[in-house]
Formats: C-alpha cells, sequence, structure tokens
C-alpha cells in the first residue's frame, strides 16, 4: 500500500469519528449558546444512548433502525429531565454553581449506569454488514460511509430547524439576549428545554453511530468522548453551530493523522495542545463570536 | 456602650491558634497511633489531610483570584512526581529527602504555574477553564508517554513509578495542612493577597487603582500551583506508587467539587468540605454500590438550596470567637448574622 492510500485511509477514519465529535460538539455548543453552561452531563448522555442501543438490540433483539429510534427517544427525553430537575432551577444562580450541578449530574448518571449494567463492557453486536466498498485501491468501510452520511444529514437538519424554523429563531433570539427576547413573548423555559432536547438528540444518534466503530458500552465511555466533543466545541468557537461541526472534523482528523503517523499514545495530547494553540491565537475559538469588554 | 471593647493581640491570637493545632497534632496521632481505632482511619487521616492541601490551595486561584482552573490535579502530578523522582534517585536517607521532595516538588508545581499561567490567564472565565483543562491533560500525557520516546527511566509510563518510601504520616501530612494554611493565611492578609482580591472583585477597577494585573494572577496561580505540588509531593508518599491515571481531570473536578461545596473565597469552607467529601465516601463503605449515588445527589441538592457553597465567604477565625465570648456578643451577633442573612435573600 502506499502512502497516499495510506493517509486516504486514515483521512476516512479521521471523517468517521470526526462527525462523531461534530454531531457530539453541536450538543455542547447549542447548550452553552443559550445558558452559557458548560454541560458536563452530555457525554454521559451518549453513554445512556449506547446502553439503550445494546438493551435494545441484546436483549430484545430488536431491528438497529428501532434501535436507534429507541437511544435518539431516551436520550432526547433524558435532556430535557436533567434541564428540569438540575438546571432550570438555577437559572439565577452564579454560573458556578451550574457547572459543579452538571458534573454531579454526570457522577449521577454514571455510577446509575454502573449499578444497573455493572462496571464491565457489555459488547454490541455489529448491525451493518461490513464488507468494505472499494474505489480502485481504497477500501471504504461501510459503517464510515454511513456514519458521515448519517452525520451530515442531522447537521442538514439542524440547521435548517435553527434557521428556518419559528424555534430555531426563538432559540437564536433567546441565545443572543435572553431578556429582550422574553420581552418580545418568547418562552425562555421551553426554549431552553427545546435546546437540551435537540442537542441530546444529535448526541443521541453520536452514540449510535460511536457503537458501529466501537462496539462497546461501559459507564465511563461519555467521559472521555464528551471532553473531545467538548474540545471540538470549543476549537471552532463554542456557540457556533457550523464551528462545532468543522472543530469536530478538525480534532478527528487530527486524530488519525497523528494515530497513522505511529504516535496514538500522544493523541490525546494533540488534542489539546491544538486547542491550547488556537485559544491562544483566537481566544473564542474558530468562528465565535468576539467578545468585547465594556468598562 | 462607654467600655471598651475587648480585642486579642495579634501575638496571642497566633499563640492560642499554634496551641490548638498542636494539640490536635498530639492528640490526634496519640488516638491514631494508641490502636484503638481499625488501621484503615489513618490512612483516610493522612488522605483528607492531602485533599485539603489540594482544595486551600485551589481555593487561591477559584476563590481568591476569581478564576476557574480544571487543571490543579496537572500541578499535583508535576509535584508528586518530580518528589517521588527526587526520593528514589538520590541516597538521601528518606526523613532528609522527604521535607526536601516536598519542598522540590512544591517548587517544580510553582515553576509550571508560571509557565502556564503566563499564557493561561491571558483568558477568562470559561476559557481559562478549558485551556487549564487542556494543559492538565497534557501534563497527564506526557508523564505517560515521555519514558517511551526520550528512552528515559523516569516516570515508568502507564507501569507506574514504584517503589517511592511510605513516608506520609498523620504527623507530617497535617503539619503540612497547618503550614499551608498559615501561609496562605498571612498570604491574603498582605497587601499582596488584597490586590488578588481586588482583582476578584473587579478586574478593570483593580487595574485602574495600579495593580499589576497580570502578576499578581500569575503570582496567585502560582502559588496555588505549588501547594498543590506539595500536596502532590505528600499524596506520593502516601501512595508508594504513582500512575498518571491518578491525576486525571476526574481529580481536578474532585478538588474544584471540594471549593465550590465549601464556599469559594472560604478557606473554612474548603476545609470542611475536603474532609467531608474525603470522610464521607470511606464511611459510605457499607453501602457500596450507592455511596457514589448519594454522593452526585448530595452534590446536586446543595447546589441548588445553597449555591453558594455551604460557607459561603465567611471565613473562621478563633481570635474573633474569643473577642465575642469575652465581650458577650456571641450570641447577640448570631441573631444579627442571621437577620443580615434573611435581608440579603
Amino acid at each position: 500500500m502506499s502512502v497516499f492510500t495510506t493517509i486516504i485511509k486514515q483521512l476516512i477514519n479521521g471523517l468517521q469519528s470526526g462527525s462523531i465529535y461534530a454531531l457530539v460538539a453541536l450538543g455542547y455548543s447549542m447548550v452553552y449558546g443559550i445558558i452559557m453552561l458548560l454541560n458536563f452531563a452530555h457525554g454521559d448522555v451518549i453513554m445512556v444512548g449506547a446502553y439503550i442501543a445494546w438493551m435494545m438490540m441484546a436483549r430484545f433483539a430488536a431491528n438497529p433502525i428501532i434501535a436507534l429510534i429507541a437511544a435518539v427517544i431516551g436520550c432526547t427525553v433524558l435532556g430535557v429531565l436533567i434541564e428540569k430537575a438540575a438546571y432550570k432551577p438555577l437559572r439565577q444562580s452564579p454560573r458556578i454553581s451550574l457547572l459543579i450541578t452538571a458534573i454531579g449530574v454526570s457522577y449521577f448518571l454514571e455510577n446509575v449506569a454502573q449499578l444497573v449494567f455493572g462496571a464491565n463492557a457489555h459488547v454490541i453486536p455489529t448491525f451493518i454488514d461490513d464488507t468494505p466498498i472499494q474505489l480502485g485501491q481504497i477500501a471504504i468501510p461501510t459503517t464510515a460511509l454511513i456514519t458521515v452520511i448519517v452525520a451530515g444529514i442531522s447537521m442538514v437538519a439542524l440547521n435548517v430547524l435553527v434557521k428556518k424554523t419559528r424555534m430555531g429563531k426563538a432559540m437564536r433570539a433567546v441565545s443572543e439576549d435572553a431578556g429582550a427576547a422574553q420581552l418580545m413573548g418568547i418562552n425562555i423555559n421551553n426554549t431552553i428545554s427545546f435546546t437540551f432536547a435537540v442537542g441530546s438528540a444529535l448526541a443521541g444518534i453520536g452514540s449510535v453511530l460511536y457503537c458501529c466503530a466501537y462496539p462497546k458500552a461501559t459507564p465511563t465511555m461519555g467521559s472521555m468522548l464528551g471532553l473531545k466533543a467538548f474540545v471540538a466545541a470549543v476549537l471552532g468557537g463554542i456557540g457556533s453551530i457550523p464551528g462545532a461541526m468543522a472543530g469536530g472534523f478538525a480534532i478527528g482528523i487530527a486524530e488519525a493523522l497523528v494515530s497513522s503517523a505511529g504516535l496514538s499514545e500522544w493523541k490525546d495530547g494533540v488534542v489539546f495542545a491544538i486547542l491550547i494553540v488556537v485559544l491562544l491565537v483566537k481566544p473564542t475559538g474558530l468562528m465565535g463570536r468576539p467578545m468585547t469588554e465594556k468598562v | 456602650m462607654s467600655k471598651k471593647r475587648f480585642t486579642l493581640p495579634n501575638w496571642a491570637a497566633y499563640l492560642i491558634n499554634a496551641a490548638l493545632f498542636a494539640a490536635f497534632i498530639i492528640g490526634g496521632n496519640a488516638v491514631l497511633s494508641s490502636g484503638a481505632l481499625p488501621s484503615f482511619i489513618t490512612k483516610v487521616a493522612m488522605l483528607i489531610g492531602i485533599q485539603v492541601i489540594a482544595a486551600v490551595s485551589l481555593n487561591i486561584s477559584t476563590g481568591y483570584l476569581g478564576q476557574l482552573p480544571l487543571g490543579h490535579a496537572g500541578f499535583m502530578a508535576v509535584g508528586a512526581y518530580a518528589s517521588a523522582i527526587f526520593m528514589t534517585r538520590t541516597g538521601i536517607p528518606a526523613q532528609l529527602a522527604f521535607p526536601l521532595g516536598i519542598v522540590i516538588g512544591a517548587a517544580v508545581a510553582g515553576l509550571f504555574g508560571v509557565l502556564i499561567g503566563i499564557p493561561a490567564l491571558r483568558l477568562k472565565g470559561d476559557y481559562l477553564a478549558i485551556i487549564t483543562l487542556g494543559f492538565g491533560e497534557i501534563i497527564r500525557v506526557v508523564l505517560l508517554n515521555i519514558d517511551s520516546v526520550l528512552g528515559f527511566k523516569l516516570t515508568n509510563g502507564a507501569a507506574g513509578l514504584q517503589g517511592i518510601p511510605k513516608t506520609t504520616t498523620f504527623v507530617n501530612a497535617w503539619l503540612m495542612v497547618g503550614l499551608t494554611c498559615f501561609l496562605i493565611h498571612t498570604f491574603m492578609k498582605s497587601r499582596h493577597g488584597r490586590a488578588v482580591l481586588s482583582i476578584r472583585e473587579n478586574e478593570i477597577a483593580a487595574e485602574s487603582c495600579g495593580i499589576n494585573i497580570t502578576y499578581y494572577k500569575t503570582l496567585a496561580f502560582s502559588l496555588s500551583a505549588a501547594f498543590a505540588g506539595a500536596a502532590g509531593a505528600l499524596y506520593a508518599g502516601y501512595l508508594g506508587i504513582l500512575n498518571p491515571s491518578n491525576f486525571g481531570f476526574m481529580k481536578s473536578i474532585e478538588i474544584l467539587v471540594m471549593v465550590v461545596l465549601g464556599g469559594m473565597g472560604s478557606m473554612a469552607g474548603s476545609i470542611v468540605a475536603a474532609i467531608v467529601l474525603t470522610a464521607a465516601p470511606e464511611a459510605l463503605r457499607a453501602f457500596d454500590d450507592y455511596r457514589m449515588i448519594v454522593y452526585s445527589l448530595l452534590l446536586i441538592a446543595t447546589m441548588i438550596f445553597k449555591p453558594s457553597g455551604l460557607l459561603g465567604r465567611y471565613d473562621f477565625s478563633m481570635k474573633r470567637i474569643i473577642e465575642k465570648c469575652v465581650n458577650g456578643e456571641l450570641f447577640a451577633s448570631f441573631r444579627r448574622g442571621r437577620g443580615k442573612g434573611a435581608e440579603e435573600a
């Protein structure tokens, strides 16, 4: 195999993991945009999604499509529940309390999952026929193709939702200025809940796609995935939807390239090094809104 | 009231505090070494001491400086590895190497604090949190992989750095707690500490009063890092084996939770929260499966019902209590304090 095909292969891998990161990063970014919360529990929503997918397929022998739908619905409901129960009472509190609450929710989900499903990994049955598609010399794994396509469709759908619908308009208005949006008759609480629902639904899709690539569910699988996706969101400019997508792909491809250079132990370090460099050069991320300081 | 209010002179206050602290160390050591308690209690007491130092040190940059670093475990790791490498590589006997190791751990961590602080402190708020998180993770990854790349036998990678003499005891851990609290307390009462507090209250106003923001931010940040390094050195002597995974992101979060739960800017709060949050999981061992769930629920509930943390910005002062007792206003001020709290709410 030539160097060229190796690079193409790694790029495909990078696109696959990158689209998962992008889907998860969107959830972080939207929530941050609307209530300025670093939602550390988001990674654990993915973990719950993976367990739902595993349960549907391994326990109830359900069709993968049904499992996907169940995971998405489960994540959406969970996201809204978390928001109502844990974050809504803290609307007026300092932001650090909100952050600690998010950490508490994250601990809670991880430990409940460990209690219910045990600490061991559950292997999720493969549900996609994994014969790669040959394109000349390059073999494209089916899972990679499906991941990228599903992620692409979800992102287009999200864009339409945010840009074209009334609810999307409300979301943008609340993230711009919550007080003014309320004066214009927008129900802030519903809008925030809706944002959590959309973000968690994307996390649900991300969890199933993640299971295609790494078919295992463990109670702590969400923390590192969540952290990387979070880095992706910051890299692209937190609060910005196209930024989250770009950041996700950038992180995924950077990781794949570092691994292909034989430095896979360093890939976490490289991800964070990229983050630091970007933050130092452009503190609000690649596509973030510029910060202004008022005296 | 024409009678002059009684005030305790400073030297007397320090003397009383030192005596009380000495009594605590001697008494605690006597109880623990008498064998009346199961031996794991001693281990828990040591661990609590280490966690208290970590929490109090993070409180400098979180509570006093008003920033939110998420990479505190990274500094602990630097201190732990620096002191452990020093103790295992030099042939100095452990009694001497250990205090030196703590100093070296603190110094190296403080140096890292300066190096990381200068770029990181240019950012604010959540971005500062994220960049310090990044630095913390990079420290962990470097400790994990530095041997395989450079061919050293330095950190021993994922296998862990072994054979560190287990020199941490109840007495030296808690003496370090006392020293840390004393140094931080005196620093915060000095003009430098006041400058740090003014940055927390209003950065722009502080700058326009002639305070060198970058200098004081870096100073407070590296001070925080240095004490974290000392905690790390004690942790190395407590564990006897170091692994980079001990100092992951979750460790930083664990320390941050203590500071926020205790009340940001309250040293007493950090200490109480560190004690409670370290002891509670041990005490709940009987309900092994449920203890972390209870822990997380407590965390959420505290934040919902008392967002400013358990003690808010209240700080414990023996001097104030003695003065109030002598002046007979202990309960009066308590009632007044409650009344004030209700007004604010």
